[in-house]
């Protein structure tokens, strides 16, 4: 990424890519309000990845929404000094009505790339994700795995400092998302992009964070975090990824379980 | 840096990958394959055609049983006398293009009312309150019933014929821009937001663009509205200023008891209707629905 001088400064200036004060969500359900997230706090530092992991319904899609801005949290703050993060989703959320190239000319436009840029740029971020022939092809044209890495090179051409990404690899099969595991690390670790990664798999948030943050369900709360040591490259048979895997899991299941004694 | 070594084998590592994605995206990809001229000939030309000429056998053996009398059921030969007598005198492109003109005209007008108008609709909750469930049950009220008291407001001339017109297509237009935005998948408006598309920029990139197969649906329904309230107007209301038109040709024929002419006044209305759908609202459809991968093939 075409980074002056000054701006990298700006990056090294602030201390954290992502700061999450005190913040607390809950929505009108049928039973009066009904808290999602009860008092969240988490910085995630420039450059850093972090995976948040909780069970379905703790609250993961909630509180990235509010990192996003497309929602508002009911107490505390967040603040994102690097501007509008960038969002992946579950689904591809690629518009069927452009071609893979345009769909990434249309994040570089509003974001106010000159014209005459952006064929350029949307090509060669096709290629950071391998996908160099891709630029004319529809949506219904390309596969699951090839979708989402569109889809990430059009977040990537938000040319946020900040990537969220909400469960984008749960609807790929098991050697597609591997692949694409191995994509992600090798294009965080070329961009130096700050990561937040939602999951409910153990093992993925293991195999890819340098974090892991383990939400409590109902309402949501920072239950527990590691710190992931492991040096990359790694891959998600690793011994050492599995043996962490087994005791975040235990961790994860005692969460679970607390809901059944009441 | 890291030693030599290791670069060399983290670079093999790379192209390991990107062998491994390639075998993915090859295994995995669709192939677009278009279908041979033989095969459209077979599965689409075929069967209509086949269809016409059972009706026009059927047609002629009720005619040789003589169920009826001949200026009840005329021969097919006789509605082909007709034609053919029209295009000798060469009234026949005349009167296609008074009526065709109009209702294209006509059309044109409700698109840049109903268009304006539907985005009113769906955008502004006031504006949906107030007039979306008058603009669906206007879908309802058959146009006809327009023609009356546009005659008496315009006097019998064209402005009654493009006001009915208008009557007719425009709830159409508008609804289906209604809900081609109501459809929008929600996701869409999300990813929109997070790439900075908001208000007017979210509505020209991401809601209009959404929302184009349902409009275009509206827009053939519109046009089969403003063909069928046209040819209401010009049946019941004829004047000589106005012009010989289809709707005319059949309201004469029924004066003259001309039944061949009749048939025939039916025939090219009918085919009229079907010509300018088959030609300009059905292509364009199909071609926005397959640019999306939402034409399944059959
Ligand atoms: N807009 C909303 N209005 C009311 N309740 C909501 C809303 N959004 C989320 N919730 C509730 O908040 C809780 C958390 O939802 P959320 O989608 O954040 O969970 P999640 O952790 O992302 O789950 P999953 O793993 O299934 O994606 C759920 O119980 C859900 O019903
Ligand atoms: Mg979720």
């Amino acid at each position: 990424m075409a980074t002056t001088f000054a701006e990298a400064e700006d990056r090294v200036a602030v201390s954290h890519a992502a700061r999450i004060d005190h913040v607390s969500k809950s929505f009108a359900g049928p039973t009066g309000q009904q808290l999602v997230l009860d008092d969240i706090s988490l910085d995630v530092a420039p450059g850093e990845f972090v995976t948040l992991l909780g069970a379905s319904g703790c609250g993961k899609s909630t509180l990235l929404n509010l990192v996003a801005g497309l929602d508002r949290p009911t107490v505390g703050s967040i603040e994102t000094p690097g501007g509008r993060p960038a969002l992946m989703f579950q689904e591809h959320a690629l518009f069927p009505w452009l071609t893979a190239g345009k769909n990434i000319e249309l994040a570089l436009r509003l974001r106010g790339v000159a014209k005459n840029e952006r064929r350029g740029e949307a090509e060669r971020l096709l290629e950071l994700v391998r996908l160099s022939g891709a630029y004319g092809k529809r949506v219904h044209e390309l596969s699951g795995g090839m979708r989402q890495r569109v889809a990430l090179a059009r977040a990537l051409a938000q040319d946020s400092d900040l990537l969220l990404m909400d469960e984008p690899f749960a609807a790929l099969d098991a050697i597609t998302r591997d692949v694409l595991h191995d994509e992600l690390t090798r294009i965080w670790r070329e961009t130096k992009l700050s990561v937040l990664f939602v999951t409910h798999n153990v093992r993925e948030a293991v195999r890819l964070a340098e974090r892991v943050v383990l939400l409590s369900s109902r309402p949501g709360r920072i239950a527990r975090q590691w710190e992931i040591g492991i040096p990359h490259p790694r891959r998600i048979e690793d011994a050492a990824v599995a043996e962490l895997s087994v005791e975040i899991t235990e961790e994860l299941r005692g969460e679970i379980r607390r809901h059944g004694q009441h | 840096m890291a030693s030599t070594d290791t670069t060399t084998e983290a670079v093999a590592k790379t192209d390991d990958l990107a062998g491994l994605e390639a075998g993915l995206d090859a295994l995995d990809s669709v192939q677009v394959r278009r279908t041979p001229v033989r095969e459209v000939l077979g599965r689409k030309v075929l069967p209509p055609l086949v269809a016409v000429a059972l009706v026009l056998v059927v047609w002629q053996v009720l005619v040789w049983a003589k169920i009826t009398d001949e200026y009840k059921l005329p021969p097919p030969a006789a509605v082909w006398d007709s034609l053919t007598t029209m295009w000798l005198e060469g009234t026949l492109l005349g009167v296609l293009w008074t009526s065709v003109s109009r209702a294209l005209l006509g059309f044109v007008m409700a698109l840049a009312i109903g268009t304006p108008l539907g985005l009113l609709v769906a955008r502004v909750r006031f504006v949906r309150a107030a007039i979306g469930p008058i603009l669906s049950g206007l879908q309802s009220l058959p146009s006809v019933a327009w023609v009356a008291p546009a005659v008496l407001w315009l006097g019998l001339n064209d402005s009654m014929m493009y006001a009915v017109i208008l009557l007719g297509a425009v709830p159409s237009i508008a609804n289906g821009l209604v809900s081609g935005v109501d459809q929008v998948p929600p996701l869409f408006l999300r990813a929109g937001r997070t790439l900075g598309a908001n208000g007017l920029r979210g509505a020209w990139h991401i809601v209009m663009p959404a929302a184009l197969p349902g409009y275009l649906a509206g827009l053939k329904q519109g046009w089969a509205f403003s063909w069928r309230s046209l040819m209401a107007a010009e049946i019941i209301a004829s004047s000589p200023e106005l012009g010989l038109g289809l709707g005319q040709l059949l309201e004469n024929g029924r004066n003259n008891i001309d039944m061949p002419g009749i048939f025939l006044a039916i025939l090219l209305i009918l085919i009229v209707g079907i010509a300018i759908d088959l030609l300009i609202f059905s292509p364009l459809e199909r071609a926005v629905l397959r640019r999306r991968g939402l034409l399944v093939k059959s």
